[in-house]
């Protein structure tokens, strides 16, 4: 990194757009990622995160727009003159150069003298000291993966671009590369932008999420704020699950919002409500709702919906997932922890469901309650 | 239990020995035919070099293992050698800088052109060997319009020709065997990831870094085998000097012709035929070695 200059290296997106014939793959963006964050670029398949990537890698131009490192417009620089690395969704090792000459190639292009040093290092901190002149195909996917995060990463980029780069890996291998991921980003401090359409993979990594969706942001911020403040239905549904029911708004006014749920009174506070008039979605996270035997729940200072009968339980380990039929319908999801101090309900079973004020929140009726939702088909 | 994981065991190493036994089988044809219509002439060939000299056509040859035949061929046709394997030298590496770029555009540029491209460089193929060369003949004529162009801009001199020279016998090589250079040369970099030279551009290569460092060495391959089907043709060609050349230009390839078909000195053509083939083989086992294919993936 450039020792001399101490002003901020954040990257930003000025109202970016690309688009591909009538199609814009990316709408309007703007966008600003603080030097040294984790960064996710989340979305299912087609929403645009790619594209961003490649711009910023310098691999696609911009149709409209600016892309900006600290004060340095690099919009029309080659992707050979920018201070940014890409890890590659299918790696792109050279086969015909040893794992050595694949991470020091870098380097070498930029005719940096102490390169063998440097890769040695790079190739230590990758762990892959002992495999460094065998070439790509000797070595197994995870260990591949780190050739090309070592390659990129020993060039010291102000930017980082990370395009699914575990996305070839088996689930367990994932988990770890998400760990060691983290780690090294930590240790040396350089800025990733990482896309992926795995939203637990966001959650365990970033401290920024960016949720995309038809080319634009949906919502960004701390994984945590998204997860329980989702702003729109597709990200209550694309990150976890939410039980979204439509309801009528009875009184805006306060800190509490209080909304018609088919007859029954919920309350929630007033800065998750996203809408204030006419009638929105209530949400609620299945693993925050309490399921009780009909009647033996206080009313208290919790919401309570009364009225349901449990039609499905599935037992999974540490967690019993139940689908409640409620009076008006709709099937609730709930997920309860095998704690053991009560025996599972069992189809049929009338319950009430509770759950805290502070844990609903209000989405604009006009939003698809389905958006986001993940079907089997989109799970690759 | 025991008795059927038993069973099912040696019904498992049965098939495997039958799928073995299946894959042997599927050689043999190839191996048949290899044998019987190569291995069997290249031994009477080799006999054929060790018969006695003085034998004749009319008196029938015998089998005296005269290695002086070696020695003769040799010794009154080793400017021959030199020649074809200068020609044939030329020829591959004039073939190999027209063809590259060719394949390079049709392979990285062509589109949806591509297969009308590749369709046009074999497209000489549907026309005879021998008509194309003897076409060349009027391209290259005294009095035709390549001469006349370059008598124009002065290239050649007054009463210089292209016929008849090294020239037309070289660029009749170049022209033949192009397609043998140019489809291993595309079947090569047809294959070479796209990601991989961005991958080189994100790491600082311009594009001409790009292609020395990634592009050309994954074309390694095909530039092996697309020299190699070339060189090798090319030095046993006859049909170019023959046609398009003088004896000045012959190149082994005419005598062991003249020596098979018309003096019918049989013990000399094999003889030639032989260390032409040798030549040729060590020639091709030390160029492959330095290009060192067997490293590449």
């Amino acid at each position: 990194m450039d020792e001399v200059s101490s002003d901020r290296r954040d990257l930003h997106l000025e109202r970016v757009t690309k688009r591909f014939g009538d199609f814009a793959a990316v709408d309007d963006l703007t966008l600003t990622v603080p030097q040294g964050s984790f960064f996710a670029l989340l979305g299912p398949s087609g929403c645009g995160k790619t594209t961003t990537l490649r711009m910023v890698a310098g691999l696609e131009e911009p149709t409209q727009g600016r892309v900006l490192i600290g004060e340095e417009d690099i919009t029309g620089l080659r992707p050979y003159k920018r201070p940014v690395n890409t890890v590659f969704q299918s790696y792109a090792l050279f086969p015909h150069l040893t794992i050595f000459e694949n991470v020091a190639f870098g380097l070498r292009r930029r005719g940096v003298k102490d390169y063998k040093a440097k890769t040695e290092q790079m190739l230590e901190l990758v762990q892959l000291a002992p495999y460094g002149a065998r070439k790509p195909a000797q070595l197994s996917g995870g260990q591949q993966q780190r050739v090309a995060l070592g390659r990129a990463l020993i060039n010291e980029p102000g930017v980082l671009l990370l395009d699914e780069p575990l996305g070839a890996l088996d689930l367990k291998l994932r988990r770890q590369m998400q760990i060691e991921l983290k780690r090294i980003q930590t240790d040396i401090g350089i800025t990733f932008v990482h896309v992926t359409h795995d939203q637990e993979e966001a959650m365990t990594m970033a401290d920024t999420i960016a949720v995309m969706n038809h080319g634009v942001i949906e919502q960004m911020g701390a994984p945590g704020d998204l997860y329980e403040n989702p702003q729109t239905t597709f990200v209550a549904n694309f990150l976890g699950q939410s039980n979204l029911i439509l309801s009528g708004v009875t009184d805006p006014a306060g800190d509490t919002v209080v909304v018609d749920c088919h007859g029954q009174k919920v309350g929630l506070d007033a800065a998750r409500a996203h809408t204030t008039n006419g009638q929105g979605w209530l949400g609620v996270r299945p693993e925050k709702i309490f399921a009780s035997a009909a009647g033996t729940e206080d009313h208290g200072d919790v919401n309570l919906l009364t009225g349901g009968r449990v039609t499905d339980v599935s037992f999974n380990g540490v967690s019993t997932q139940y689908l409640v039929g409620m009076p008006w319908g709709q099937e609730l999801m709930v997920f309860e922890q095998n704690t053991g101090r009560r025996a599972p309900f069992r189809n049929g079973d009338g319950v009430d469901l509770a759950w805290s004020r502070s844990h609903s929140f209000l989405l604009d009726a006009v939003q698809d309650a389905h958006a986001g939702v993940i079907t089997p088909e989109d799970a690759e | 239990m025991t008795a059927m994981a038993g069973a099912s065991d040696a019904a498992v190493a049965g098939e495997t020995a039958r799928r073995r036994g299946r894959g042997w089988l599927l050689l043999v044809p190839g191996m048949l035919y290899l044998a019987v219509f190569f291995l069997y002439p290249a031994v009477q060939l080799f006999l054929t070099s060790l018969y006695d000299p003085s034998g004749s056509y009319e008196t029938g040859y015998a089998l005296t293992w005269h290695f002086g035949n070696y020695v003769d061929a040799i010794s009154s046709t080793w400017n021959l050698f030199v020649r074809s394997f200068l020609y044939a030298g030329i020829a591959t590496v004039v073939c190999l800088a027209l063809s590259y770029p060719l394949a390079y555009a049709i392979a990285f540029k062509a589109g949806r052109w591509k297969n009308v491209m590749l369709v046009l460089v074999i497209a000489p193929f549907f026309t005879s060997f021998l008509l194309r060369t003897l076409s060349w003949r009027t391209i290259l004529a005294d009095q035709g319009p390549v001469t006349g162009f370059l008598h124009a801009i002065a290239v050649l001199p007054e009463h210089g020709r292209l016929l008849a020279t090294p020239v037309a016998v070289i660029a009749g090589l170049i022209y033949n065997f192009l397609p043998f250079m140019t489809l291993p040369l595309y079947a090569s970099l047809d294959k070479v990831d796209h990601r991989l030279i961005e991958a080189a551009g994100d790491l600082y290569s311009n594009p001409f870094t790009g292609f020395r460092k990634v592009t050309f060495p994954l074309s390694l391959p095909g530039v092996v085998s697309g020299t190699l089907l070339t060189f090798i043709p090319a030095c046993g060609d006859y049909i170019n000097a023959e046609l398009l050349g003088t004896p000045k230009q012959y190149m082994v390839g005419n005598r062991i012709q003249s020596a098979f078909l018309t003096e019918h000195n049989y013990p000399l053509a094999a003889s030639l035929s032989i260390v032409l083939m040798a030549v040729v083989v060590v020639m091709v086992v030390l160029y492959v070695r330095r290009a060192g294919t067997e490293e590449l993936v």
